[in-house]
């Protein structure tokens, strides 16, 4: 964040430009990863979830989503709200965004994106059984009632957790936490798929997940290192520990699994690199390499515990959105304060003489859990809502069938494999 | 010896499968195939409703010795039945088995099944 400055800068927009589109790719790398670990007859259901995303939110973002995440407080301060924001009509002018040095056109899309993802995360939890339009109308509230409010919260100058001094560099909180957080909920809601855990449910396609894996990690660049708004030190030092994180994350998940069953498995790999990922998302801005180094190798054993543990339980969070990107999320935000950079803590110290480590734990802790007990809460009230009202879990006929058939009348595959 | 041969919808694949373990038929071979018979099906592509000249269907394939001939065939009757009454829940074929033979040992007959 720099101060405010008169002139539009264009290595900056070029950067802000480039991290946007990064982060669009990551919707299609999420549809990807979760296309190739459902069953081959729920592949393009599975996939749709995130490319409706991009179509649902894609709309709403601009009619009223930019507007009422980061216009002034409204309501008290639950959300923010300029009807000048309406379509981003106020945006098409010459001068820079205030306090930054970009058109806020490119930070109305930039921030648009991380809308679109979230909701896209849920998906994995409910994937194989629900029904295509109550999940339309799901994420599209999902969006308006609990994704901008809390990133009103957590990002806007005025947000009540951003006032707080809550560190949430690239979406912890707001993006992983609150999806994490909703996709247990919604998996205990909606019950497990016919057959979970008895019938061996397998990824029809590992290689796509693979590739899906691959898009994720190029687009987290974006996701973190754009999310500096800037193109200087910030930027370079959140990209280099974004790498290192990704790295060490699928490299201790490599090695669990080595150690555990003799044998690393490509989900395993892939796994670390989202653990690692979203584990430094809160971070990335104010940790080092050692920091996101040891993160990234904690979340990932954290989170192999976690999934080992939801077995356990017996829910079917299908593919592990709480168990990884819940889990993990948690973990940065609050593990963060224990790996604070030493200028950042200087800064910190600098502009509020009182600071402590202790103090910044409450903190991140207090966010954590404003985020999670939210999102908890207002996902259970959507949940009834719109399954009472539209119908939210599949019968079982087309449960059986398949969401591509049943659904959306295609299907992914020729005569492939027989699930 | 018979090979029973069922042709069904995939989605009862699952409930077929299971009620054959329950009723213990465990060895059985599946494949995938299509071809046509009385159902008709519908997909679409770019908002045209197209009719697949093939169906796609699923093909168990189990031998048995005489004795479990009527358990199989009831059970997959039972199973695979979407009872609504429409077309297409699929066909059983019987028909004698000459001989059977398992690979690893040689031997040969109803031992073998």
């Amino acid at each position: 964040m720099n101060d405010a400055a008169p002139t539009i800068d264009a290595g900056i927009t070029a950067w802000m430009l480039t991290s946007t589109a990064l982060v669009l790719l990551m919707v299609p790398g999420l549809a990807m990863f979760y296309g190739g670990l459902v069953r081959t007859k729920n592949v393009l259901g599975t996939m749709m979830h995130a490319f409706a995303a991009m179509a649902i939110i894609g709309v709403l973002w601009v009619v009223c989503g930019y507007g009422m995440s980061f216009g002034p407080n409204a309501l008290g301060g639950w959300i923010g709200w300029d009807s000048s924001l309406v379509l981003l009509a106020r945006l098409d002018t010459d001068a820079p965004m205030q306090g930054y040095r970009i058109p806020e056109y490119v930070y109305a899309m930039f921030q648009g994106k991380f809308a679109i993802i979230t909701p896209a995360l849920i998906a994995g939890a409910f994937a194989e059984r629900v029904n295509f339009r109550g999940y339309c109308v799901f994420i599209a509230l999902w969006g308006i009632l609990i994704y901008n409010p809390l990133c009103h919260w957590v990002w806007a100058p005025d947000g009540f957790l951003f006032t707080l001094g809550a560190i949430d560099f690239a979406g912890g909180t707001v993006v992983h936490i609150s999806a994490g957080v909703s996709a247990l909920v919604c998996a205990l809601y909606l019950g497990g798929r016919k057959g979970y855990p008895n019938t061996a449910m397998r990824p029809n396609n590992l290689v796509m997940t693979m590739m899906g894996a691959g898009l994720l990690w190029v687009g987290w660049f974006g996701f973190n290192a754009g999310s500096s708004v800037n193109s200087n030190i910030d930027t370079a030092r959140a990209l280099t520990v974004t790498q290192v994180a990704a790295a060490g994350g699928a490299l201790a998940w490599m090695l669990i699994e080595a150690l555990h069953h003799r044998k690393a498995t490509s989900l395993g790999l892939c796994s670390g690199i989202l653990a690692g990922l979203v584990v430094i998302t809160p971070a990335a801005g104010v940790v080092n390499v050692a920091g996101a180094l040891v993160l990234s190798m904690l979340a990932s054993l954290v989170c192999y515990l976690a999934v080992l543990l939801k077995s356990k339980l017996g829910y079917d969070d299908s593919l592990d959105v709480f168990g990884i990107h819940g889990v993990a999320a948690m973990l940065g935000a609050i593990g963060l304060a224990f790996f604070l950079r030493a200028p950042t803590v200087a800064d910190f110290v600098a502009k509020d003489p009182g600071w402590t480590l202790w103090k910044q734990l409450g903190v991140q802790s207090a966010s954590v859990a404003i985020a999670a007990g939210y999102a908890a809460l207002a996902s259970i009230i959507l949940l009834v809502l719109v399954d009472k009202l539209i119908g939210f879990r599949l019968d079982t006929t087309r449960e059986m069938a398949g969401m591509d058939h049943a659904l959306h009348g295609e299907s992914g595959y020729g005569l492939l494999s027989l699930d | 010896m018979k090979l029973i041969t069922a042709i069904i919808q995939p989605d009862k694949l699952d409930e077929v499968r299971e009620a054959l373990i329950r009723a213990e038929i465990t060895r059985i071979t599946v494949s995938r195939c299509s071809g046509h018979g009385r159902r008709q099906d519908e997909e679409l592509y770019r908002g045209q409703v197209h009719i697949p000249n093939l169906q796609n269907k699923v093909r168990l394939d189990i031998a048995v010795n005489d004795a479990f001939v009527d358990v199989t065939i009831d059970t997959i009757l039972a199973a695979a039945r979407h009872g609504a009454g429409q077309i297409g829940d699929g066909k059983i074929f019987i028909t004698h088995l000459e001989e059977c033979i398992r690979i690893r040992t040689g031997e040969r007959g109803g031992g073998a099944i």
